[in-house]
This record gives C-alpha cells, structure tokens and sequence, in this order.
C-alpha cells in the first residue's frame, strides 16, 4: 500500500443510507470516511437550486417512512430535520370531478360520499385494516431480518419466530397481508371500492416506482410498502422535509461530521480492495488507495457485488441471484419552476389543493394503458403523474409566489423498444407537459423552466443500476429474506470486513434510513461494540 | 368546507354565542346562548329546539327488510312493529357493539334508522351475504330532524298537529305540518317529554319557523349539543364516541365492548324463548349465561357532602356549575387499599336540577350493584382527590311526564 490514509471505516456512497451508517459508526467511535462519487452529497435525495431561487428535488420529493429511532439516536432534529406534513390530498379527474382530501376524517368521508357514500364507509375499514397490519409488520421492518439459509440454531430459532408471529395475526389480518402478497392492487381495491376515481387514489401507490401494473399481483406488495411509513405516528402520511429532501440529507451530513466523521466528494470508488476473503481498503477510480478493515457499500447490490468486487471470488449462487435482481427502472421525473400554482376547472385560485400529492391517473383504466405503453417498451403516452408542489408549503422552495413542480413519471422504462433517451428525452417532457394540460388547462403558460430527468439519468447521475429508485425492485422475492438475496440479507458480504447498508437490503427503497441503521447495528455487533441506540448521548 | 344541515339558516342567524363545532363533518353548535344553563333548563322546565340533523339515516325496505333487520340488529325488530320505534344496538360476531340507534316503523314494511356512524356498506354486506331481498337506502342528507324536548314539547306539536297527541312513549307516526310531510316519534335523547320529527330538507325551515312560532308562548329555546349532553347523562344515556366505541375501528378487545357490558343486557329478555339468528347471538348467550362480562355501565352519583369537603378543605368553592365531562375518571375500590383501581367513569356532569355530581362508570360486576360504594378520582388544584360515590340505577332522573299518555292528560 502507497497511501498512508487509514480509516476505522470506509462508507462508499452517500446517499441516505451511506449518510444514516456513516453517522452510527461516527457516534460509535469510530474514524470514518464517507466516500461520495458526485459533487454533493445525498445520493437520490438531493434538492438543487436548478435556476436562480428555485429548489427543485431532482428525484425524491417526499417522506414518510424514515424510520423513527433514527431521529433519536443521531438527534436529528437539533441538527435541523423538519419534516412538514402533507394538508391534502389531490385527485382530480378529467372530466371536472375529483376528491380532495384532508386531515379531518369526517371531512374525508363526505368528501368520498359525494362520489359513493359505501365507498367512503369502505375508505375506513380499509385504512384500519392497513394501519393494523403496518403495526403488526412494524417490528419485522425494525429489525434485521432473520436469515433463511442458516443452519445455525439462533437463526433457526428467529425464523421459529416469525413462523409464530404470523401464526398469532388475527384472522383479519392475516387475510389481509395474504390479499398483499397474492392480489393486485386493483383486485384488493375492487373488493372495497365502487368508484373508479377512488380506487384511483388508492391504486397508485401499487406501482410508483415497479415494473408492473395496478393488476399484477407484485402492485400488491408494493402498495402495502408505501404505507409502512407514519406521520406524527399518523400511519401512512407522508411529508415533505424542509428544503426538500436534499434538506434531509444536510442534516445527516451535519450530524455525521458533528460526530467526527469526514465526507470526501468527487471520490468515486472503483474497486474494493480485499485479501483472503478479507477487505482491507478502497481503492478510488484517480488511483488513490484507502485503507480500512472495515468497508460498507451503500451502493445498490449490483454494483456491490458485481462492480466493486471481482464476481469470480464470490460464491456462484449469490452471483447468480445479483445477476438476476431485478431492477427495470421505469419511472422519470419532470420538474417544473412555474409562475403559479396550475389552475383546476372548479377550484380556480386554490393554493392548497397541491399541499400533498396531486394523483394524475383519473381510472384504472388509465393507468392500465399507461402499462400497456410500457409493456411495448415505449412512454407512456398519457402517464401516470404524482405531483407535488412543495413551495405551497416551503416558502425555501420558490421565490415569492413563484412555484416549483415535482412530477413522477409513470412509466418510463430503461430499456426502450426503439430509439434511446437522449433521443427521447424532449418526448417525454412534451409527454408529461401534455398531460397535465389535459388535468390542469393553461399550465403551459405557466412554465419558466424545465428539468427532465430519465431512467437513463438516474442511473448516469446517480448510480442507481437502470434507474430503479429503489435500488431494486420492491417485488417478493427481493424483499426482507430475500433481500437483496437469501442467506445475504443480513448486510454482510462473503468477505469479511465488508458490507452493504443501501436500499437494496432491507427493509428497501424510499427514504427509510433503514438499511444504514440495521447495517449499523450488525457491523458493531460483529465488532462487539455496544449499539449505537442504546448508548448514552454524548 | 364543513357541511351545513337543512336548518342552518335559521341556526346560524340564532347563534349568539357565535361557536360551532363539527359533528360528523356538519356545522353545528355547541351552544346558541352564553348560558348553557339556560339551555339545559329549556330542557327541563319548558321546551327545547335542537337540530341532529348530522345523524347518518337509513330507509330499509323490501320483502326481507324484517328478516334482514331481525338478523343484523341485536335486539329483536318484532319489538319494533308499525307505528312503532325502538331503540337497538348491532354487534359483530364476537359480540361486540358495533353501534347503537333508532330504528322506526312508520308505514308497514318500511323501516328507518338513524346512527352516530355510516353503516350503508356493513348493511348491504350483510344483506347480500345472507340473500335478503331488501334496499338499503341512505337517506341522511334527505332529511332534516328535529329533537321537540322538554314539559312543553306536547303544548308545543298539538299546536301543529293532532297525530303526536296519541303517540305512546316510542310511537311513530305520519304527520303533516304547516303541509309538510313528516314523521313524529315519541323520542328523544333527554329523558324527558319530547318528540323527534323527520322532515325533507326542502321542507325543513318551514317546519323549523312552526316550531319556533308554535313555542313562543312556551318559551322554546333552541338548543345546543352540549345542554342535550348534560340532560343525557341525568337520563342515563349513553354516547358512542365517549362512552363506548365502535368495535369496527377497535384495535383490541379491551377497547371493544359488548351490550351487557354497556348496560343493555334488558335488550335480550326472552332470548332463550326466541330463535333469532341474529349477528353476535352465540357471544351474548354465553356471556350472560356465564355472567362473562368483563365490567358493566352504571351511574355513579357523588356523595355530595363529599365533594362539597374535598373542595372546601382546600380552600375553593366546588364546581357545580356548567360542569360537563368526557375525559375518563378513575375509579378505586373502597378496600382499605389506597388508589385501589376498579374501573373508571367516561361521562360526568354536575346536575343542577338534581343538586348532585352524576357520572357514566364501568366497573366490574362485583361493585357494580345498585348503592356499592366506590371512590370517584376528582381534580382538586389540579391534585387527584377520591370522593364517595354510589351505584344508581339510570336514568337518575325520570320523570312521569317522559313516559307519559298525553291523550289524556295535559303535559306533565
């Protein structure tokens, strides 16, 4: 080794997750390195001033599910975590009707009865059913989960454990999580709904960033993931962070080098360095070499297992499994700084009807001829957009009265049947632009800027393989004992000295902060260093 | 926006107090005066006017609306015949209340519901699972209703109408007034004399100017919900939301409960003589055979020298006026042991017209019987003080003139 550079600890990547880690093994003591491949830190979180004054959140926009330990233990509020709670709900339809929910329930139901009175009474019975079972799975989320492979008794034993756990749901529950694993989203909501637009409203959390359709029974997962967040303990609500999510991650970045730890930007990592199955430092792609006996990958499994090592020194049966993993980016994003909020026919001059998401997908016919535009390897042409305007309630967002506009974009897959995406790249802002002029008449005229951001430029900018958002796809068999595969869901790696904290091990993608917290605790168990969560503040 | 009732011209321009509140997503007010006393004795002393509109109302109809209504609901709809009305509760499987509510029978063969939550959906789930032929209709924004309560209530409707005059206590019946069409039952949530009309929102400020022209002599006082509430607790009435919830949107069984255990265990008095198949019926059976009942409801009524001394020895005057509750109260046993806790009170109200502290406890059956003695948890300088209360049979206050045959006699 030329460099005299040593570390406790090297986290490569820092996205949210990188950040979460790198914080817990900082406040345990030790020296750490935080390595970041851009020129900024936050990885898919990010919030970038794009044209003067407005804040746009390049690619995630919204939160709910990081994990409420993590709050506490890095004591992120005082490093200035503010998390604003979504006021609305928007839905509007196309053909002058829509649902605009709030945060009074019985607001809520009448708001749904205008549509179908069973259809609001229904709204309730499924929320509980659902806040229910996100408790029940709440502790499984929490955890490192057990590993399925193992033949050893204490891991034999967790696996006992959550046979019991699932045995002891109360019927209704059990059903309930089984309709989750087996039946689509749309097949759920049939059960419940009458309504088009309100089954609308629910459907779309069933593939926001999936390859699969409202009727594929993988949008059932999907759907039940999106709700395992909380607001205020609220289950299910989402917020927006203050600044965007980018803000989110400065706050980690400060509580990190608060507890000492050093964050080096522009160092993409190009390989691991490791020695008889032991790693023993980094080494970056200008040549310089890092060294640490203890390397965390927050990158997405591909790239951990795949790219900073050499796959031939790794067992056949993970490789084959990473090989296989599924990721299929299919959603984009478009991001608009506006002049004014958009105007909807009926609601002219409301502000606060974009104070959450708006849901552009009216039908679940529409959303299914947004797939079948996927399923031919092309944009959809007239795709599913969650919207969000954020400076409605983040004045940091947009100069005074000006706006800034975040759309996901469903779908839009990586691998397009014909042409590339730079070559598709103006289609789809023209595709979405056109879209929401069909919901929101004259928006075009509102626009001052536009930021068009592709499954392709995810993956570029970022490093998520194939620009999958959640660093693999939220499907069965890549989730919990499966993730990112089995007998290595426990963030470790075959080699010692090396693991993974990222979205691609569990509990998975979004902002959870969860695979940075977990991977924590296991890398200073192994240590034999106490918990970071149950040691005294400093 | 909140949603307004069918009477909220007239409500909003009588509102003097200027404070609303929401009930089940509906504008309403709490108060109309800043005395609520004077509200509460509208109640008592001559007649009162007060809006339930908010009420979710259900028209059930068709060749199996008997036999659906005598599966779904707990007690049995036979009780319930034309010209009738009945107060019921259902349940689910495990025997657990799912709601309360009026059910009545006008014409033959079609039967209304009111209810504090939406059950449309519950209802035609029911329905088609045990093939009953019948239509479930919503109808709550329909109709507007209308509580006529207190001694005068009689003077008051015979004004309007001569069909109220032969109600019996529960009776219902077609009537029209100032030529609107309604429906008068002989109920009411107060515990006094007092008549309910339904009337179609259209026609709803019409029969609300009757009313109020009819009652002028009589002192008509329209009426907020929170005098409605003081008056229900010395009825012995009790509140979905405060004093029970609904088991549908329960987590667990302890916040769940069943009708004995509510106090309602007179419901099913010839059950064993009846076959009805309805909804929970193998839960209640054996839980009052077994007398299985985790707790029951009962009243409390505070020892007044009591609370009287546990104030006074502190240096205050004890509030008894305009004193009305929903926050939980522990309740200890008088064991001996200190803060020996047995249950706990979910109403209480400090009744003026009975000089007395009244409360809504549950406690287990074994202090649960009529003049057990228990000690009530009351804040004193914001310190938890114990004071004596005792078991009462409700209503604690009953008068004849609720009940009353107003065919021959003058109001009561």
């Amino acid at each position: 080794m030329s460099s005299n550079e040593k570390y406790d600890a090297i986290v490569v990547g820092a996205g949210h997750n990188g950040l979460v880690h790198a914080c817990y093994l900082a406040k345990a003591g030790l020296n750490t390195l935080l390595l970041e491949r851009r020129g900024l830190v936050g990885g898919a979180a990010i919030t970038e001033e794009v044209i003067p004054g407005f804040k746009f959140t390049t690619f995630s926009y919204a939160m709910s599910l990081v994990r409420p330990e993590i709050v506490h233990d890095l004591d992120l509020v005082r490093h200035g975590m503010m998390v604003l709670p979504m006021v609305k709900t928007f839905q509007p339809g196309l053909n002058g009707e829509y649902l605009l929910l709030g945060s009074d329930a019985d607001a809520n139901y009448h708001e749904i009865a205008r549509h179908s009175s069973a259809d609001a009474e229904a709204a309730r019975d499924l929320d509980h059913i659902i806040a229910r079972l996100v408790r029940a799975l709440k502790p499984w989320v929490d955890r490192i989960p057990p590993n399925s492979l193992s033949e050893d008794p204490a891991d034999i034993a967790e696996m006992g454990e959550l046979r019991g756990w699932f045995e002891e749901l109360d019927e209704d529950l059990r059903a309930m999580l089984e309709a989750f694993r087996t039946k689509s989203a749309a097949e759920i909501l049939d059960e419940y709904f009458e309504n088009d637009l309100v089954k609308s409203l629910y459907v779309s959390s069933g593939i926001i960033g999936s390859r699969c359709s409202v009727r594929d029974r993988e949008s059932g997962l999907v759907w039940l993931f999106h709700k395992l967040g909380e607001y205020d303990g609220e289950p299910g609500r989402w917020g927006f962070h203050k600044g965007g999510n980018g803000g989110f991650t400065q706050v980690l970045a400060r509580a990190f080098e608060g507890s000492g730890g050093k964050v080096r930007l522009n160092a993409r990592v190009s390989e691991l360095l490791y020695e008889n199955g032991r790693a023993h430092g980094v080494k970056l792609e200008d040549g310089t070499l890092l060294e640490s006996d203890l390397v965390v990958s927050a990158l997405d499994p591909r790239q951990t297992f795949l790219g900073l090592v050499d796959p031939r020194d790794l067992p056949d049966d993970l490789v084959g499994r990473i090989q296989d993993f599924k990721f299929q980016g299919t959603a984009a994003k478009v991001n608009f700084a506006l002049k004014d909020v958009p105007s909807f026919p009926g609601l002219e001059g409301r502000e606060d009807i974009f104070m959450g998401f708006t849901n552009l997908g009216p039908s679940i016919d529409y959303y299914m001829d947004a797939w079948a535009d996927c399923e031919a390897g092309r944009i959809s042409r007239r795709p599913f957009l969650d919207c969000c305007i954020q400076s409605t309630l983040d004045p940091d967002m947009a100069p005074p009265g000006k706006h800034i506009m975040s759309c996901f974009v469903m779908y839009a897959p990586y691998h397009l049947a014909e042409g590339d995406w730079d070559s598709e790249r103006d289609r789809l802002g023209d595709t979405v632009q056109e879209t929401i002029e069909e919901f929101f008449p004259g928006f075009g005229e509102l626009i001052l800027h536009r930021e068009i951001v592709t499954p392709l430029d995810i993956e570029n900018l970022i490093g998520l393989s194939e620009g999958n958002i959640f660093a693999g796809e939220l499907f069965e068999d890549q989730l919990f004992l499966n993730r990112p595969a089995p007998g290595w869901n426990q963030y470790r790696t075959p080699i010692e000295g090396y693991y993974q904290c990222g979205s691609g091990t569990h509990p998975g993608g979004c902002v959870t902060g969860g695979p940075g917290w977990l991977a924590a605790r296991q890398v200073l168990n192994d240590r034999g260093e106490r918990p970071s969560s149950q040691s005294e503040k400093v | 926006m909140p949603l307004t009732t069918p009477f909220h011209s007239r409500i909003q321009a009588l509102n003097e107090a200027g404070l609303w509140k929401h009930w089940a997503g509906y504008l309403v007010p709490p108060q109309y005066q800043y005395s609520l006393t004077a509200e509460y004795y509208a109640i008592r002393n001559s007649v009162s006017l007060l809006d339930t509109s908010p009420l979710f109302k259900y028209r059930i109809s068709g060749p199996g609306a008997e036999t659906f209504l005598r599966r779904v609901l707990a007690r049995d709809i036979a009780g319930c015949p034309p010209g009738r009305a009945q107060y019921t509760c259902w349940c689910d499987e495990e025997g657990f209340v799912l709601q309360d509510g009026v059910v009545l029978q006008v014409r033959e063969g079609v039967y209304w519901l009111t209810a504090a939550e939406p059950t449309l959906r519950y209802f035609r789930v029911v329905a088609r699972q045990i093939g009953a032929e019948v239509e479930i209709e919503e109808v709550s924004k329909s109709y507007g209703i209308l509580a006529l309560q207190g001694p005068r209530a009689h003077e008051v409707i015979r004004q309007l109408t001569d069909a109220a005059t032969c109600l019996k206590y529960f009776g219902a019946t077609d009537a029209e007034i100032v030529g609107k069409p309604v429906m008068i039952t002989r109920t009411g949530y107060t515990g006094d004399l007092g008549y309910e009309l339904w009337v179609e929102s259209g026609d709803a400020c019409s029969v609300w100017d009757a009313l109020m022209e009819a009652g002028s002599a009589h002192n008509i006082t329209p009426i907020g919900t929170t005098a409605l509430k003081m008056a229900r607790v010395e009825a012995g009435l009790l509140l979905m939301g405060t004093d029970f919830h609904s088991s549908r949107f329960a987590w667990v069984d302890a916040q769940r409960e069943t009708p004995a255990e509510l106090g309602w265990s007179w419901m099913f008095k010839g059950l064993s003589q009846d076959d009805r198949p309805f909804i929970g019926r193998s839960a209640i059976e054996l839980e009052i055979d077994q007398r299985a009942s985790r707790w029951t409801t009962v009243g409390l009524a505070v020892d007044w020298h009591d609370y009287e001394r546990v104030y006074t020895e502190a240096g205050v005057v004890p509030p008894r006026h305009e004193i009305y509750s929903e926050s939980t109260m522990s309740v200890y046993r008088r064991s001996g042991v200190d803060w020996d806790y047995v249950g706990y009170a979910s109403s209480f109200t400090s009744s003026s017209l009975l000089r007395t502290p009244l409360a809504i406890a549950k406690l287990p059956l074994d202090v649960a019987g009529p003049g057990s003695e228990v000690d009530l948890e009351v804040n004193v300088i914001r310190r938890p003080q114990n004071v004596l209360a005792q078991v009462k049979q409700m209503p604690f206050f009953n008068p004849a003139r609720k009940s009353a045959d107003m065919g021959k006699e003058r109001s009561g």
